[in-house]
């Protein structure tokens, strides 16, 4: 039992690394999914085609297989990337091909007569998408964001076999050190829920103050 | 490093091997997901409310924590406690269980949309509430769910090689082993996401034909 | 050239193989007040969306202020007009919906103030002193931090107007603005419009069904029948002695529906 704090101690260090890897991919799907969900709707067709290659490769391949690529086949082309940075680089361009469709979808949910309002005030093709299109959509987005950003977190223990320490990585160090299963497997996925409540409060929070005056009314 | 096409050749077999076991525990992992899916969904609506909080909160853990995390606990703790299940069916139960929670969600929205009348109607029959289920309910609903539950199936599949992480002998870890036994990543890691690719390319135009064929009818 | 605002000739417009508008040709002068009236289907809308240029024409051409709407002059030869164009002449041209079209994340005096600053230019302050006067204008000078969901639907039209208005259009269209309300509520929006129409020497285009407020507000009114003028002139005679069999049956009909004429 003295060691329990020890192996307290560890957990809790992974529990960093997951928080740390949580952040940034989501620092990095946000504006991928902002670019690439737009891109889809460029007036550019060699934008369009990019912004589609990019969300179906992403949302093709599997997370593990994009995170392994990145570790093990990126170094073969000279571009060698610590397990960190790798497993950001994936998790993040792969939620943000997930995060594009639902930029896409918000956008795309704005009724045409907001459309038609911004051409006859004579906005241009990026005012109306930067004060009336983008803002309206935020608000559709968030609940959506909200889910991409839990399946992030969870997609984060994948880097554990990439050996980065993270939670799920430092669980399998206890298991071996102690022999002990049930106590750093279930102390890990209360840790992983307590992530996930926290990021759902959070953007309840957030959607509550963008929904404020709103009303739910669009007419 | 040069792609080697004749290392390729080698490899194929073995990969398609472990194809064979992705694809199983995916078909096996859908089955339990859309049975334990829909038995989330009737205890979430049971008129106790401990059992519909309970199964509640039971889902809700469930989906907020990693799958990996949940294979490991199948595959490490139950042996302790007298379980022994084989990395494969350990894995087909992960999954399952995994997806049946989000598979619920679509059992519980489908389940909602059946107008009211249709349920007033079966009482009206005096039909027991088992029968109203069998032949009025469900038959009505789950249809239009059909494209939703085949998009997480799909989603399931991308999944399946993390239970190379608990022995399973997939695509995914025949992978890894002959890259590891030849030193040689390249390939064998690009042709896994070519092969998961293509599976995923041939999903989509399934997925919109189920969309077209089950759309609901207004 | 003759003394005219707009200029349309000939101008035709199909939605796949349903032609909407067939070789319409009409003009108007500056500071006319002109109704188009007519059953639904009729092309009416199509040619005020048309003028906003949320619609495209097939044929024929459009000129406003002389200068052509859809099409420009490059290296001598007529080229369909770019986005500069059109946003150069759009700044001309006004329009009000039917369902208002208020930006809901905004408040009533941001709605008013967002296009002002974004396409002219202008201070914020001077923008919001304008919008409030606008709103002193339309009666809602107290609704100024209001939320579009938080106004009646003739509130909104008012704003719809005062927003429209705030970039200063010569001409503004104004397509079916009492449609969408409570009867009630459709008598608050007509008198803001005919205050404006006595007060300002804009142009006004309106497409109503409400034949009084046509007949004590345009100086003329169109008849139009399937994508076609049938019928024009002073609201007099169109609405007490129309000469066209169709105009005529097109009026009994409305004040069969309990109109007022």
């Amino acid at each position: 039992m003295a060691d329990w704090a020890g192996y307290m101690g560890l957990m809790l260090d992974g529990a960093l690394v997951t928080a740390k890897l949580t952040v940034l991919g989501c620092a990095l799907a946000l504006p991928a999914a902002f670019l690439a969900g737009l891109g889809r709707l460029s007036r550019f067709s060699a934008v369009r085609a990019l912004s589609v290659a990019y969300i179906e490769f992403f949302r093709g391949t599997s997370i593990f297989v994009q995170l392994f690529w990145a570790y093990f086949v990126l170094p073969l082309m000279g571009v060698t990337l610590t397990p960190l940075q790798a497993g950001v680089l994936a998790l993040g361009l792969n939620v943000g091909a997930y995060g594009a469709e639902v930029v896409r979808s918000a956008v795309q949910s704005i009724g045409r007569e907001q459309h038609e309002a911004c051409v006859a005030l004579n906005l241009t093709r990026w005012q109306s998408l930067r004060h009336v299109l983008l803002p309206q959509a935020a608000v559709v987005m968030v609940p959506t964001f909200c889910n991409n950003a839990i399946e992030l977190l969870k997609a984060t223990s994948v880097v554990s076999l990439i050996s980065l320490s993270d939670l799920t990585f430092q669980a399998q160090v206890v298991r071996s050190q102690t022999g002990s299963t049930a106590m750093p497997f279930l102390t890990v996925l209360v840790i992983y829920f307590a992530y996930a409540s926290l990021i759902s409060f959070g953007m309840k929070t957030l959607e509550r103050r963008m929904t404020r005056g709103l009303d739910g009314l669009r007419t | 490093m040069e792609w080697d096409w004749e290392f390729v050749r080698e490899i194929m077999p073995t990969l398609l091997d472990g194809l064979r076991i992705t694809l199983l525990a995916t078909l096996l992992g859908s089955m339990l997901a859309a049975a334990a899916g829909l038995g989330f969904a009737l205890l979430r609506r049971s008129k106790s409310r401990a059992v519909a909080r309970t199964t509640g909160f039971v889902v809700e853990f469930i989906r907020g924590t990693p799958l990996l995390v949940q294979l490991y606990f199948l595959f490490y703790v139950l042996p302790e406690l007298g379980v022994l299940l084989s990395p494969l069916t350990a894995g087909v139960v992960g999954l399952g269980l995994h997806y049946a929670t989000y598979t619920s969600e679509v059992f519980r929205a489908g389940i909602d949309n059946t107008p009211r009348g249709q349920w007033e109607a079966a009482k009206a029959c005096n039909l027991t509430p088992y029968q109203t289920w069998r032949h009025i309910i469900l038959p009505q609903a789950i249809p239009p769910m059909i494209p939703a539950l085949a998009n997480y199936f799909v989603a399931m599949f991308k999944e399946t090689p993390l239970l190379s992480a608990i022995t399973v002998i997939e695509l995914m870890s025949e992978a890894r082993s002959v890259a590891n036994s030849n030193y040689r990543y390249l390939e064998p890691m690009t042709l896994v996401g070519v092969l998961f690719l293509c599976i995923s390319l041939i999903a989509v135009p399934a997925l919109h034909l189920l969309e077209r064929r089950f759309r609901p009818t207004r | 050239m003759t003394d005219t605002i707009i200029d349309i000739d000939c101008v035709t417009k199909r939605y796949g193989s349903h032609t909407v508008l067939k070789d319409l040709c009409f003009s108007v002068r500056p500071g006319e007040k002109l109704a188009l009236i007519g059953p639904s289907g009729s092309g009416k809308t199509t040619i005020l969306r048309t003028l906003m240029t949320l619609e495209t024409i097939e044929g024929g051409t459009i000129r406003i202020d002389g200068e052509n709407l859809f099409q420009m002059e490059r290296n001598g030869r007529l080229v369909p007009a770019d986005e500069a164009h059109l946003h150069r002449m759009r700044t001309k041209i006004g329009m009000v919906f039917q369902l208002f079209n208020l930006f809901p994340h905004k408040c009533v005096l941001d709605n008013i103030t967002l296009a002002p600053m974004l396409t002219k230019g202008v201070k914020k302050a001077d923008a919001e002193r304008r919008a409030m006067e606008l709103l002193d204008l339309v009666g809602l000078a107290d609704k100024a931090r209001a939320m579009p969901a938080q106004l009646s639907g003739g509130q909104k039209q008012r704003v719809a107007i005062a927003r429209a208005l705030a970039l200063q259009p010569r001409i503004m269209l104004f397509d079916e603005v009492t449609s969408a309300l409570d009867p009630e509520l459709v008598e608050e929006v007509l008198s803001v419009m005919r205050m404006l129409g006595s007060t300002t020497d804009m142009t006004m285009l309106l497409v109503t069904h409400e034949m009084s407020f046509a007949h004590d507000f345009a100086d003329r009114v169109l008849f139009f029948d399937r994508g076609r003028i049938v019928e024009e002139g002073p609201p007099d005679v169109l609405f007490t002695n129309p000469s066209h069999e169709r105009t005529q049956t097109f009026l009994k009909k409305i004040i069969a529906a309990g109109q007022r004429i």
